[in-house]
C-alpha cells in the first residue's frame, strides 16, 4: 500500500514536471501566433473582465494602502528634499564665498600692481579671528614667523593700509588695525603732500581717523587722499610703512589754520569686513 | 497523503483562482518598500502543508500555470517552480509533520525564497539577458520579508477555506477528544461518580 502511494506520488510529480517542461519548451519554441500563445490570449480575454471587475472592486482598498504608502513615501521625499535644499544652499553659499574671495584677491593684485608692491615680500593671509571688543581693534591672520612675518610689518587689504603686525606666532600673527587707539601712522595728504600723523579719532569708531600735527598753513582740502609718508617724522629715517600706501580720504577739517587743526578722514578699508590681507614682509624692499 | 475528493478539488480550484486574481488585480499593484508581496508561493505552501505533497505539487502546478497564463508570461516557468514548492511543503508535512504556530512563517519564507531563486534561475536559463543586480537581490529580500509577514494570515485563510473539505486529521481529532474531555481520565472519573 505504501509503495503504491509513493509510486503514485512520484508518477504524478514526474508527469507534472514533464508537463511543465513540455509547456515551457513548446511555448518558448513557437511563434507569437502559436497555439499556446493563442490559448494564453484567449484565456486572458476571458479573464480580463473578471480581473477588471476585481481590480475595480478592490480599488478602494488599494487606494487606502496606496495612501499609506504615498504618505510614507512623501515623508521620505520631504526629508530628501530638505537634504537637497540644504546641500544646494551650502553650494550657493560656497559659490558666493568663492566669488567674493576672487574679487577681493584680484583687487589686491591690482592694488599691488598699482602701488608697485611686488618686491615687498607680500604674504597673503586670511583673517582667522577678529577681536570682539571695540577696545582692541586687532585681527589674527594665518601667517606667522614661519612665513617670515615679523613685528612691525605693515598689513594691507585690497583697498588700503589696515594696520601692522604687533605679535607673531609660528603660524599666525596679530595685526593691530589703524583704528586702534595705540596706532600712529606717519602720513601725507593733498597735492603738496602735507605731513602729519594719522591716528583714530576715538576708540571703537572704525570710520573716522584723524590726521594731527599738520602745518597750520597746509593746503589740505576735503576729498584729498591721505597716504603713508614713508619716513618717520622724528629722524626722517625710512618708515616700515612704504611710501604711498592709501589710508583714507579727508572728510572734514576742524580748527582749520590753527596749530590744533585736525583733519578727519574716512579710511578706505572697511575694518569690519576684513577677509584676505597682505603682509609686507620686506617693507623697505631690497634686502629688507 | 490526502486522497483527492471532488469537494476538495473544487475548493482548491477556487482558492487558486481567487488567489491569482487577487494577486494580479490587487497585490501586484501595491508596492511595499519597493517590492510586491507574492501570494502564489504562500498559497501553494499552505496547501502543501495542509494537504500533502501530491495535492501541494498539483496545486502548485495549476496555480503556476494559471498565473503564467494571466500574466502573459512564458508558460511552464511558474508552474514548474511552484510545483516544486508545493511538493516540498507537502513532503515536509508528510515526513516531519511540524507543529507550531510559526511554522507557516518559516515555510512561507522558505517557499518565497525558493520560488524567487527558482524563477530567476529559470529566466536566466531561458536566456534572459539581465545581470544579477543589487536591486534584484534587494527586491527578492523585500518580497521575502513581506511574504513572511503575510504567511500566517494567508495560511489561516486557506485553512479556513479548505477545512470543511479536509478529512479529519488524526492529530486534530486526538487533540479535540482530549480537550473536550472525552478521553480525559479526570472527566471519566467525574462521569463515573455521577
Amino acid at each position: 500500500m505504501y509503495d503504491k502511494t509513493v509510486r503514485r506520488r512520484r508518477a504524478v510529480l514526474g508527469l507534472l514536471v514533464a508537463c511543465s517542461l513540455i509547456l515551457l519548451t513548446a511555448y518558448f519554441g513557437e511563434t507569437g501566433s502559436g497555439a499556446l500563445h493563442g490559448v494564453q490570449r484567449g484565456t486572458t480575454e476571458v479573464l480580463n473582465p473578471i480581473q477588471e471587475g476585481a481590480s475595480r472592486a478592490l480599488k478602494p482598498i488599494r487606494d487606502l494602502f496606496g495612501w499609506f504608502g504615498d504618505t510614507i513615501a512623501a515623508k521620505g521625499q520631504v526629508e530628501e528634499l530638505r537634504k537637497e535644499r540644504d546641500r544646494l544652499r551650502s553650494e550657493v553659499i560656497a559659490g558666493e564665498i568663492r566669488e567674493s574671495d576672487y574679487t577681493r584677491l584680484s583687487n589686491m593684485v591690482e592694488l599691488d600692481g598699482a602701488l608697485g608692491l611686488e618686491g615687498k615680500g607680500l604674504k597673503t593671509g586670511r583673517v582667522i579671528f577678529q577681536s570682539p571688543t571695540v577696545w582692541y581693534a586687532t585681527v589674527l591672520v594665518d601667517k606667522g614667523s614661519d612665513d617670515g612675518v615679523r613685528v612691525g610689518h605693515p598689513v594691507i587689504n585690497e583697498e588700503a593700509l589696515i594696520g601692522r603686525v604687533t605679535e607673531v606666532f609660528g603660524g599666525a600673527a596679530q595685526v593691530t588695525l589703524i583704528t586702534d587707539t595705540t596706532m600712529k601712522v606717519p602720513a601725507r595728504a593733498g597735492r603738496r603732500g602735507e605731513f602729519g600723523i594719522v591716528e583714530p579719532s576715538s576708540a571703537g569708531n572704525p570710520n573716522d581717523l584723524v590726521m594731527k600735527f599738520t602745518n597750520p598753513g597746509a593746503r589740505i582740502a576735503i576729498g584729498d587722499r591721505v597716504v603713508t609718508r614713508g619716513t618717520e617724522p622724528e629722524d626722517r629715517k625710512q618708515s616700515l610703512y612704504p611710501v604711498g600706501l592709501p589710508i583714507g580720504q579727508v572728510r572734514r577739517i576742524e580748527n582749520e589754520g590753527t596749530d590744533t587743526q585736525e583733519i578727519h578722514l574716512r579710511p578706505f578699508a572697511d575694518m569690519r569686513s576684513l577677509d584676505f590681507v597682505q603682509i609686507l614682509t620686506n617693507p623697505r624692499g631690497g634686502g629688507g | 497523503m490526502i486522497a483527492a475528493a471532488p469537494q476538495l478539488i473544487a475548493r482548491l480550484g477556487a482558492v487558486g483562482l481567487l488567489g491569482v486574481i487577487v494577486q494580479t488585480a490587487f497585490v501586484s499593484q501595491l508596492p511595499i518598500a519597493g517590492a510586491n508581496a507574492d501570494l502564489s508561493p504562500l498559497l501553494v505552501m499552505a496547501v502543501g502543508l495542509m494537504c500533502g505533497s501530491l495535492a501541494g505539487g498539483s496545486f502548485g502546478f495549476g496555480v503556476g500555470l494559471f498565473a503564467d497564463v494571466v500574466s502573459l508570461q512564458t508558460l511552464g516557468v511558474s508552474s514548474l517552480v511552484l510545483l516544486g514548492v508545493g511538493y516540498g511543503a507537502g513532503r515536509l508535512r508528510e515526513a516531519r509533520d511540524p507543529e507550531g504556530t510559526l511554522v507557516p512563517v518559516a515555510v512561507g519564507a522558505a517557499a518565497t525564497l525558493a520560488f524567487g531563486v527558482g524563477f530567476a534561475l529559470l529566466q536566466f536559463l531561458l536566456g534572459v539577458d539581465a545581470p544579477v543586480s543589487w536591486a534584484l537581490l534587494r527586491q527578492l529580500l523585500a518580497t521575502l520579508v513581506i511574504n513572511a509577514l503575510l504567511a500566517l494570515p494567508v495560511y489561516a485563510l486557506v485553512r479556513r477555506s479548505l477545512q470543511p473539505a479536509l478529512p479529519d486529521d488524526p492529530r486534530r481529532r486526538r487533540r479535540r477528544a482530549y480537550t473536550t474531555g472525552g478521553l480525559s481520565p479526570l472527566s471519566r472519573g467525574a462521569e463515573i461518580r455521577r
